[in-house]
């Protein structure tokens, strides 16, 4: 059971999250206007990385935020977990927790 | 032979408590502080068990968790029986039952043994090729044959009583194994103050100290304990294996609490699992000693070196009195002189090493025993024991002649395996180390240390690995537990298997509930041998959790009963008990789904309720419904953006049937939502959608339009939710409401105004689900059967009914009104569902809107909701069915749709259904069949409204 | 092992907002909304959880004020949800039979109060000394709550 730090609440169990797949994929700002090819890849394409991974999770249980979180999906460990609006930190950069 | 085999030096056996315990039936003593294990061997039992495919007879092998052998059943009661529990861990009670298992008609006598007579012809793979052909067999002969003779022990055949427990802890420092490195590791936290807890699968700390002879590991260990037990940080847990590791440095421990009393009472907790967080873990699982492959190492009598001491030094019981050692490490002389000590004879040692120098081996010298060095063993012979040994030198690389000497016990030790399951279970890397014939702990992922033996073996203390040289591969046993021999190794890899993964599935070794603890090194070693290649490169096999098995119990842990899951109850649900009514499942909700009256079948209740509210009135508990308030000045814009719907025009004070997709383009939720005022709206969803939106919407607020101002809160528990719906709903309620006017013309159909009901704050909705004048009365939860009752007396007079999810959807259905995940499968789009009427054409972007422009999207012959009426009105098709253009019932045939809600309408006087047919709104009129079991039924196409075309009931 | 009691039916308000209509709340209702994440703070019979960076849970009368025009959320649940006090020896570790929180005093501190969950219920879990704990759970949850925390009176008898 992983241990996920919020960057509200700190370290919590996996028991009070919510995953929310690949992160940094935006809504484009008028979807009426995107190509079909754009849609699908918008709609459809995700990364399946073995690897470093930017995902989504959701504080459910807890502060109710979504946020940001990169992961080696080999190890399962985080190297980050940053606010909705941040940068994600360059890969390999150690989370500060 | 009560105890022959018992002196009276067992270390922590307390002599003066006599326990008697029966073994097949038959009544032995052992001692307070012996195992199953330990008492049967000093009454001088070896036989204990068949193996699994030859039901060749086995004994003990080891004397803790890697026991490959002597699995045995405890029986307490039918309830309480646990088959293939190994004898070695079994703590003896008064009265213990245990029963051999893989035997018939009894364990001396087996029938199953003549397996071994045809032993040559089910190789490695036999199933595999065996059960091939005919394919019809399979099912009717193969598969039943194979579940019979298949498995070892047999499940209980009622419900457990027991009770199982469960704990989150958290700690500093976890410490698996009390043996002499753990012991010293949780010193060292517990004296830097630290939060510690230290585990260990026995029933007393120690580990390998509790197997020495000396005095000072005895003392050490005493004070060690004492002192420990000082700090209040620390927390020692016995009988607690830690059976997996998981990311984060969390570990599973399964603490084994009554499993020891000759009578747990009733009530008392089993099994605990411990959910530990552990800042650092320090893993001192010690090593695992080493078998020895040669022909005929499995017969009972053949039995690890280091497990003989520790069932001399500990239980004070001599495994034999005439033994035999084949010995690959120091460690055997130790044996050796300690049971020569004791006061057996050692009939030979034959050490495979060609030049063995060291301490023991010095002192065995001196101590005359006779050492042969540089043999082999050639065979055991004897049958339900062993009863003598060949051992042959190997000169020049030959093995040369043998010698057969008598003897009652073979004791063989290959030296030790560092135990790395659980620090490969937290996908750590091993590393190969040739000087210690060992994978050892190298890179770690998580926050751990290795500490003793586990961390790697003294030196260049290698022993020997892989298979003594030998010309019968047939009997040399590498994993006894699922009666894998060289042989069967020999073949895989000449069959093309040389990965370690692909042999161990096609020999099934290392597949046992051992899970390989005595065999997978040897594997290795032979695989190496056999192909010529370095132990590294021939891979390693993935250690799994559990480390030894662990009961479903523990996992289950509270959740059963009452208590397997939540149970939601509406604040009307005590008066609906009261009514008798039928309740159904509806995710965590307990919903009434009628209320049969006298002795009314489901099928009375259900039209005599849907006729009440059709004449007259229905009373509705839906205070299941999803409720989110909306609050803000952006609440419109969010709602326009989220919904298919337009929402700007909504003025305070009215409501719309809102319909949410996903961004791609299908429906997803429904309800109503009603404007409060500008800035506030209340909205419901799906029963089973309420927490679904409430995160999609969160989710598009806090991700994508960080924009808006508006705010989200969950209300579906704030309010009860009464519907009152019929013909003389207003009526019933009018006299009972104060602050809103509700005359047809003041408050018309979708009408949402806050007044007050008999006394209590309301939240009116003039809604319907059934086609009727309804309204929707919200209180506050805790006066939501205050009122409900008030509304029924109030009703009494106009034939007030209440009726249960099972009318309300048959109701809905005579309209059409659809159930999202009944009509819908998350594949349909509004406009298959024939909502496209609902979509605001004008806006210029929602959740949805560009998926739904998608040229397949727009297909005419996609599934869409039609009418379904049956040529007999009074056969009720089945939800679920397929339908067919044509009558033809040979396969293969085209399926153009299935049947999604299908009811007796006792308003109509017949059945009725709702489904989804390919192009189906051009078709009304047309006939088609639906394919049910008895036959294809013929049914006509229609609009999938049946009752009140025109819908002028909702305005009464 | 710890008594387990209904706590006495209180109003109970859920105000969201960003930081202006707070300083804005905090006059309004003469106490300050906690800003320390996961922290409640207590004036007379009034208490303020922290919920989220943007959500407050209000406990008590008085907080049925108007703000003026700022944008802000505030909705009544007092019946949404229910109160459960635990009170006394091995609370914290009945509520770790359920709960994957650290409890150690020295971590979750009195004071502190967040969502969690227990078993298979979401619950706000706010400690008030360190062996009082108050539950606020969804009504239709209360059962399983109470269910769970008699079994773990067993665990600690």
């Amino acid at each position: 059971m992983l241990l996920i730090k919020c960057p509200y609440c700190g370290e919590r169990s996996e028991l009070e999250f919510s995953y929310g797949g690949q992160a940094h994929i935006v809504r484009p700002l008028i979807p009426s206007d995107i190509t079909d090819e754009a849609l699908t890849e918008y709609l459809y394409h995700r990364d399946n990385i073995k690897g470093v991974q930017a995902e989504r999770w959701r504080h459910l249980h807890g502060c109710g935020r979504f946020f940001n979180a990169v992961r080696d999906t080999t190890t399962d460990h985080f190297q980050a977990t940053y606010k909705i609006g941040e940068a994600q930190p360059a890969s390999g950069a150690k989370s500060d927790g | 032979m009560g105890n022959a085999f018992r002196n009276k030096d067992g270390k922590y056996i307390d002599y003066t408590q006599i326990l008697r315990f029966t073994f097949d039936g038959k009544i032995y003593q052992g001692y307070k502080g012996d195992t199953l294990a330990s008492a049967l061997l000093a009454n001088g039992v070896h036989l204990l068990g068949r193996s699994f495919k030859y039901h060749r007879p086995r004994g003990i092998v080891a004397a803790g968790a890697d026991e490959p052998n002597a699995l045995v059943t405890v029986q307490r009661d039918h309830a309480r029986t646990t088959p293939n529990v190994k004898a070695t861990q079994v703590e003896l009670y008064e009265g213990l039952i245990a029963e051999s298992q893989n035997r018939w008609p009894n364990l001396r006598f087996d029938v199953g043994a003549l397996n071994t007579l045809i032993s040559n012809f089910i190789p490695a793979g036999f199933y595999y090729k065996t059960f091939m052909w005919p394919r019809q067999a399979w099912g009717k002969f193969y598969e039943p044959f194979i579940r019979g003779v298949a498995g070892l022990g047999v499940a209980p055949t009622e419900a457990d009583p027991d009770r199982y427990s469960q704990r989150f802890a958290h700690c500093d420092v976890l410490v698996v194994g009390a043996g002499r490195a753990g012991l010293a590791a949780a010193m060292e936290a517990a004296e830097k103050g630290l939060r510690v807890l230290i585990c260990d699968e026995q029933n007393m700390f120690g580990g390998s100290l509790l197997s020495n002879a000396d005095v000072q590991s005895t003392e050490s260990l005493l004070q060690t304990m004492e002192k420990l037990h000082q700090y209040s940080k620390v927390t020692c847990l016995k009988r607690t294996i830690a059976f997996g590791y998981f990311p984060h440095n969390m570990i599973g421990l399964c603490e084994r609490l009554t499993e020891h009393l000759p009578n747990p009472a009733k009530g008392d907790v089993r099994e605990r699992l411990w959910q530990v967080r552990a800042r650092h873990v320090i893993l001192a699982t010690g090593a695992l000693e080493r078998p020895l492959v040669f022909p005929g190492n499995d017969r009972p009598g053949v039995m690890l070196a280091g497990a003989a001491r520790t069932y001399l030094n500990r239980y004070g019981v001599l495994p034999g009195k005439n033994i035999a050692c084949v010995v690959g490490h120091d460690n055997g002389y130790l044996a050796a002189l300690e049971l020569q000590q004791a006061g057996a004879t050692i009939a030979v040692i034959a050490d495979v090493r060609t030049k063995p120098v060291g301490r023991y081996i010095e002192q065995a010298r001196q101590a005359g025993l006779p050492i042969r060095s540089g043999m082999t063993v050639t065979g055991t012979g004897g049958y339900r024991r062993v009863r003598n040994i060949s051992v042959a030198p190997i000169v020049n690389g030959n093995i040369d002649a043998s010698d057969t000497i008598r003897c009652d016990t073979v004791l063989m030790t290959g030296g030790y395996t560092p135990s790395v399951h659980l620090f490969s279970q937290s996908r750590g890397k091993l590393e190969w180390k040739s000087e210690q014939n060992a994978y050892i702990p190298s890179q770690s992922t998580e926050n751990l240390s290795s500490v003793g033996s586990a961390a790697g073996l003294a030196g260049n203390d290698r022993g020997v690995i892989g298979a003594l040289p030998m010309t019968n591969k047939s009997t040399a046993f590498v994993d006894w537990q699922n009666d894998v021999t060289v042989k069967d190794i020999d073949l895989a890899t000449r069959e093309g298997f040389h990965s370690i993964e692909h042999i161990k599935r096609y020999t099934t070794s290392g597949m046992a509930t051992d899970q390989g603890k005595t065999s997978n090194i040897n594997t290795l070693g032979i695989v190496s041998n056999i192909l010529q290649k370095p132990v590294p490169e021939i891979g390693l096999t993935t250690f799994r959790m559990p480390y030894t098995p662990v009961s479903f119990g523990i996992f289950a842990g509270f959740a059963r009963g009452d208590l397997f899951d939540p149970v939601r109850t509406t604040p009307m649900h005590s008066w609906a008990i009261e009514q008798n009514a039928v309740f159904e499942d509806v995710s965590l909700w307990k919903r009434a789904r009628y209320f049969p009256r006298n002795s009314e079948s489901m099928n009375e209740a259900v039209a005599r309720e849907c006729l009440a509210v059709r004449a007259s009135c229905g009373l509705f508990d839906a205070s299941t419904l999803g409720k989110i308030e909306v609050v803000g000045p952006d609440a419109a814009e969010f709602l326009n953006r989220m919904y298919i719907n337009a929402w700007s025009k909504l003025t305070v004070g009215k409501c719309r049937y809102g319909v949410l997709c996903r961004e791609d383009g299908f429906v997803m939720d429904d309800g109503v939502v009603g404007r409060l005022a500008t800035d506030r709206f209340h909205l419901t969803t799906t029963t089973g959608g309420a927490a679904r939106v409430l995160a999609m919407m969160e989710d598009y607020l806090q991700t994508e339009w960080q924009d808006l101002q508006v705010w989200l809160t969950s209300t579906t528990e704030q309010w009860a939710v009464i519907a009152v719906q019929g013909p003389r709903a207003r009526d019933i309620i009018a006299p009972l409401i104060s602050g809103i006017d509700i005359s047809a013309h003041a408050f018309p159909h979708m009408s949402i105004g806050e007044g007050t009901i008999h006394g209590i704050t309301m939240r009116l909705m003039r809604v319907s689900f059934t086609g009727e004048l309804g309204y929707e009365i919200n209180v506050p939860a805790d006066h939501g059967r205050a009122i409900w009752e008030a509304i029924y007396e109030a009703g009494q007079a106009h034939g007030i009914t209440p009726y249960g999810t099972e009318a309300m959807h048959v109701l809905r259905a005579e309209k059409g009104y659809v159930i999202i995940g009944q009509e819908t499968d998350g594949t349909a789009t509004p406009d298959d569902v024939g909502l496209s009427w609902a979509i605001g054409k004008a806006k210029p972007d929602y959740v949805g809107k560009r998926a739904l422009i998608r040229q397949a999207m727009q297909a005419p012959t996609r599934k869409q909701l039609v009418g379904l009426l049956t040529l007999d009105d009074q056969v009720v098709l089945e939800e679920g069915a397929q339908i067919c253009a044509t009558a033809a019932n040979t396969p293969p045939m085209q399926l153009i749709g299935h049947v999604t809600s299908s009811y007796y309408s006792a308003t109509l006087g017949r059945s009725i259904a709702l489904a989804m047919v390919a192009g189906g709104r051009t078709c009304y009129g047309k006939t088609l069949y639906v394919l049910m079991p008895s036959a294809a039924i013929p049914v006509t196409l229609t609009a999938p409204v049946f009752y009140d075309e025109k819908g002028e009931q909702v305005n009464g | 092992m710890a008594d387990i009691s209904e706590a006495p039916h209180t109003e109970r308000y859920i105000f969201r907002g960003g930081e202006k209509a707070c300083a804005e709340a905090d006059m309004a209702f003469g106490m300050n909304l906690p800003r320390e994440a996961c922290h409640a703070k207590v004036t007379g019979e009034r208490a303020a959880l922290w919920l989220g960076p943007d959500e407050w849970l209000l406990l008590g009368n008085g907080f049925n004020v108007q703000l003026t025009a700022l944008p802000y959320s505030q909705v009544d649940v007092s019946h949404r949800q229910i109160g459960i006090q635990l009170k006394g020896n091995h609370a914290a570790d009945m509520l770790n039979i359920g709960c994957p929180l650290d409890l150690d005093d020295a971590i979750f501190t009195t004071g502190m109060c967040t969502r969690t969950v227990f078993g298979k219920a979401e619950i706000i879990l706010w400690r008030q000394d360190v062996q009082t704990f108050h539950i606020e759970v969804w009504r239709s949850f209360g059962d399983y709550v109470r269910g769970l925390l008699a079994i773990a009176q067993k665990e600690y008898m």
